[in-house]
């Protein structure tokens, strides 16, 4: 449509004279990747150790041996007092206390069975909660060895084999996990932020109302607004990619124009957000608050903090309709794991179905403002 | 005369923050919301994990081992198939989380000489999630092990295990005390920076300068309200949090009042800072946006473990004022402790909000001149 | 009073009437302005004007009554409407952040010419208010009557029948606002239909006719003359001084 094309101009016009907002939109998202890539981490380093050991056995050395043995934990101070290793948890000099008992190695030897108590800061569950399973690997390690060494002669004990192998992230590298649902967010808060801010500006300078007396349809009108800021989005996530790509050396083992076309798909939703929001805030100021309030709602039920499968049923249930939620999935899968167009296809449709949805309903929004 | 134009002052910056009753609902109801999402709908235990299973010959064992991991109440076997291709795309459409193959004639190894094989493969793209399922995965095996060989060998030890200032894992207790630092960054620093470049932007700030109140009084009167909005934002949280999750609260809350005040002025002082350095107000909104908000957010220890973070980047969280914050805030919510053991923290806070309040005091004063 | 033939009326509004609520920002005024004419449409500030003049530019709808605007119904024709009309708000219409070219395009554009349309009317445009150099400068760099006398020409682009102007000289110098009025002039002479809403009233002198808006309703409508000598006064000023001390002071 040809007034679209004046429209359009007048749009990209705008954005690139506003040079502020340009490099803002430039600088701000790949500092943020950069910075975040680095933090948004949880994985569990070196544990530090508080062991209390009542028994002074070569049993028990064994085991404290192989504790700080492995990379998870490292022994830092030892006394038979309990009292002395809660004051070290409390002052925060260590998160993990192994208390042996004293007849530790006796029980093992008489009774193959003996106990020891492990005591976690749980403040933050969830390391506490890996902690405690690579604790608890190292102890059934040990106790099979120990098995192996008290009674080599039982041949008839079956033996199995296990080999444990991770899938897709053998660093076990948290970066690599994380920057998708960075790079997500990052186009989320691009896209909706400026939509909004762009569009309440317009409203806040009467510029807005000029135009609706125009023959200017409004659809010609949203789309005018809405695609420029698509296009940057889109740009932003390129840029992105080539960062996590080049930077950080993320794996990107799927199609990369799949992301793209997930990307396109999804940020017609996110820009349709941003319009509604539009319609909701009269100053600028209004609209950064509502955008953000309304972003960290869907970021956090999104999975890319916490996972998905980890909500209660009903929480999950409602993740359905997140859209942020579905893109990441598709980032996910498509960037770590190599999935394909078939793989994604239950997420994309989603997506598509939320883009119509979450628009029509913006744009029906919109048109309400004439009252 | 001076007290009374302060507190005129102050009543109009009391009545513009009231009048914008969209901004109003969404600070209060931000914390509140977080606090419900993180209580109810957040966590990060690992429940419900998919099995898929790759018996190329089920025999007694590979079928007592699927059904102990079915009654292990953590595992659901979704997949049982004869060849291993299928776990790619299992994995791939994010269907299942683990995969355990039996080599054929694994029933018959077990009592043979040769060990029996078997291979568990675990979706590990989230390396903590991936982690947690081996080692359930591991436990159950080794349960299976230990019954076939009871009475034939093999030592057990029995870990006890205590999960100290959060027996439940709740995340939302590890969560309080940073969104108490995120709220009070946010009334504290971006609303004070917006409002006081707003007046910068209208020229109400010369009449005011120009005024017989001096510059501390003038950003005394821009402060107060705001410091008052943000403890009762603070207040509405603690208690939301208290009440309906029962997150616990076992030091003093004098204490913790006055870390926040201490806390809250270095947030103020800052978005005084960020109104007069920059020149219009959506550059004051998006600068203390970058420099407050985020920070606090990222790079505090709220969400994100210093712990975790690479070797570089956490020396440079400490210049990030919430993280003292935190440290603080969870000291005296989940673990009951004093001064006596945050004096060090306590004292980093009180240095930055004395720097920063002379420095924004300071930038005050070039424009009488 | 002087009538217009229903047929060439360019607006018609009948017991137009709009509440918000519970307050009533239009109170069912009836007045008709004819084609060509000049009509003031005056008023203190928080009188109504400004939402009377939404309502015949369809940016608010109407809670009672009728008008027609352009022969077209501002209930059910807006798209009509807005073609045929131009619109120069208080607030200033043009983007400040393109050029006075720029500006000019986007509009002529969003009112269907065709480029070559576009191209000979900013040129006669540019020449008419002597902007020719300053055509690639930003809108924003403008002095204010620059600005204004801009954008009214922009609003009379496509040639529109009836122009609404929304207080068009606030906070200008009398010169400008003179120069302003000359412009509205050689638009009238041409045919077009302006309506003006303002509270200068000395500004009402120089239109055909004026309407004066007192808390929502029409209190007085006519020629100048004719209204001032039915109060009995020299200026308009004067007349509405009578009628605002008149009447009802709501709280």
């Amino acid at each position: 449509m040809r007034t679209l094309r004046f429209l359009l101009r007048k749009e990209f016009l705008q954005i690139f004279r506003d040079r502020f907002m340009l490099r803002l939109s430039i600088v701000v998202p790949i500092v943020q990747l950069l910075i975040l890539s680095s933090a948004a981490t949880f994985e569990v380093r070196s544990a530090k150790v508080y062991v209390v050991d009542r028994d002074h056995s070569s049993t028990s050395r064994g085991l404290i041996d192989r504790l700080g043995a492995s990379r998870r934990f490292i022994v830092t101070d030892a006394s038979p007092s309990m009292e002395l290793a809660n004051e070290a948890m409390l002052a925060r000099k260590v998160s993990v206390i192994v208390s042996i008992p004293n007849d530790f190695e006796r029980d093992i030897v008489r009774a193959h069975s003996a106990k020891v108590q492990l005591v976690f800061n749980a403040e933050d569950g969830a390391t506490a909660g890996v902690t405690q399973s690579y604790a608890g690997q190292i102890v059934a390690e040990y106790a099979r060895e120990l098995g192996a060494a008290i009674m080599p002669l039982a041949k008839a004990a079956p033996k199995m084999e296990i080999r444990a192998r991770g899938w897709y992230n053998p660093e076990l590298d948290y970066r690599d996990y994380m920057v998708p649902g960075i790079l997500v967010q990052l186009v989320t808060v691009v896209g909706t932020l400026l939509t909004a801010m762009n569009i309440v500006r317009e409203k806040e300078l009467g510029t807005l109302d000029q135009l609706s007396v125009t023959p200017l349809p409004q659809g010609v009108f949203i789309a005018a607004k809405l695609i420029p800021l698509w296009l940057i989005a889109l740009f932003e996530l390129t840029l992105g990619l080539v960062v996590a790509r080049f930077v950080f050396h993320v794996p990107m083992l799927g199609s990369i124009p799949l992301v793209f076309g997930a990307a396109a798909l999804y940020l017609i939703a996110a820009l349709g957000i941003g319009l509604f929001v539009s319609t909701l805030a009269a100053t600028q100021q209004q609209a950064m608050f509502v955008t953000f309030f309304i972003v960290m709602i869907y970021l956090l039920m999104s999975g890319l903090f916490t996972p998905v499968r980890s909500m209660p049923e009903w929480a999950q249930w409602i993740t359905q309709v997140n859209p942020v939620k579905h893109f990441i999935e598709i980032m996910r899968a498509v960037l770590l794991k190599g999935a394909g167009f078939t793989d994604v296809l239950k997420p994309l449709g989603a997506l598509a179905a939320f883009g119509v949805l979450v628009l029509a309903l913006a744009v029906r929004q919109y048109g309400r403002r004439v009252g | 005369m001076n007290r009374g134009a302060l507190r005129a002052f102050i009543v109009k910056e009391l009545r513009h923050i009231l009048r914008d009753r969209q901004t109003l609902t969404i600070l209060l109801l931000m914390p509140l919301v977080q606090v419900v999402l993180f209580g109810f709908a957040l966590r990060s235990d690992v429940r419900d994990i998919r099995l898929a299973v790759v018996d190329a010959s089920p025999d007694y064992a590979t079928i007592a081992l699927r059904q102990r991991f079915t009654s292990s109440g953590r595992f659901t076997v979704v997949a049982v198939a004869r060849t291993r291709d299928v776990i790619e795309p299992f994995f791939r459409r994010g269907e299942a989380d683990v995969a355990l193959v039996f080599e054929p004639g694994f029933g018959e190894h077990l009592t043979g000489t040769e060990p029996a094989r078997l291979l568990l493969a675990v979706d590990a793209s989230d390396p903590n999630t991936g982690t947690v399922i081996q080692s359930y995965s591991r436990a159950v095996i080794a349960a299976y092990e230990s019954d076939l060989s009871s009475g034939r060998g093999g030592v057990q030890i029995a870990m006890e295990t205590r999960m100290r200032f959060n027996p439940t894992l709740e995340s939302v207790n590890l969560f309080v005390p940073g969104l108490i630092a995120l709220v009070l960054t946010l009334v504290s620093a971006l609303m004070t920076a917006i409002s006081l470049s707003r007046e910068k932007e209208r020229g109400t700030l010369e009449v005011l300068l120009v005024s017989p109140l001096r510059p501390i009084q003038i950003i005394i009167g821009k402060v107060l309200p705001y410091l008052g909005l943000a403890f009762a934002n603070v207040l509405t949280a603690l208690l939301a949090a208290w009440l309906v999750f029962h997150v616990p609260f076992r030091g003093s809350v004098l204490l913790l009042l006055a870390e926040s005040i201490v806390y809250s002025l270095v947030s103020l002082a800052l978005g005084v800072l960020i109104a007069a350095r920059t020149s219009s107000q959506r550059a004051a909104m998006l600068a203390a946006m970058l420099v407050t908000m985020l920070p606090s957010a990222l790079l505090s220890g709220m969400i994100f473990p210093i712990a975790s973070m690479p070797g570089w980047l956490s020396p440079v969280t400490n210049i990030v004022p919430a993280r003292w914050f935190i440290v603080i805030a969870r000291g005296i919510m989940l673990k009951g402790v004093g001064l006596p053991y945050l004096w060090r923290e306590s004292l980093v806070l009180v240095v930055m909000a004395l720097v920063l309040m002379a420095a924004a005091v300071r930038s005050f004063k070039p424009r009488l001149a | 009073m002087t009538t217009s033939s229903r047929s060439e009326l360019a607006i018609d509004a009948k017991a137009l009437t709009k509440r918000f609520g519970e307050f009533t920002a239009v109170d069912h005024i009836t007045f008709d302005v004819g084609a060509g004419e000049v009509f003031g449409f005056l008023g203190a500030n928080g009188a109504g004007k400004t939402t009377a003049i939404k309502i015949l530019v369809g940016l608010l709808a109407p809670t009672e009554g009728e008008a027609r605007v352009a022969g077209f119904d501002v209930r059910t024709e807006r798209a009509r409407i807005r073609r045929n009309i131009g619109y120069m708000s208080q607030r200033f219409s043009l983007y400040s952040d393109l050029t006075v070219r720029e500006n000019i395009q986007l509009y002529g554009g969003i009112y269907g010419l065709t480029d070559t349309q576009i191209r000979d009317r900013t040129v006669v445009l540019l020449e008419s208010l002597g902007l020719t150099s300053s055509a690639g400068d930003l809108v924003g760099s403008l002095p204010l009557g620059w600005k204004q006398k801009l954008a009214f020409s922009v609003a009379l682009l496509h040639e529109p029948k009836i122009v609404f102007l929304d207080e068009p000289t606030g906070g200008v110098d009398p010169i400008t606002r003179r120069q302003f009025w000359e412009q509205i002039y050689q638009a009238a002479a041409r045919g077009t239909t302006v309506f003006v809403t303002t509270h200068y009233m000395d500004e009402a002198e120089y239109c055909d006719r004026i309407s004066i808006m007192v808390d929502g309703k029409i209190a007085a409508l006519g020629t100048p003359a004719e209204l001032k000598a039915q109060f009995g006064v020299t200026s308009v000023d004067d007349v509405f001084v009578k009628l605002a001390r008149a009447a009802t002071v709501s709280a």
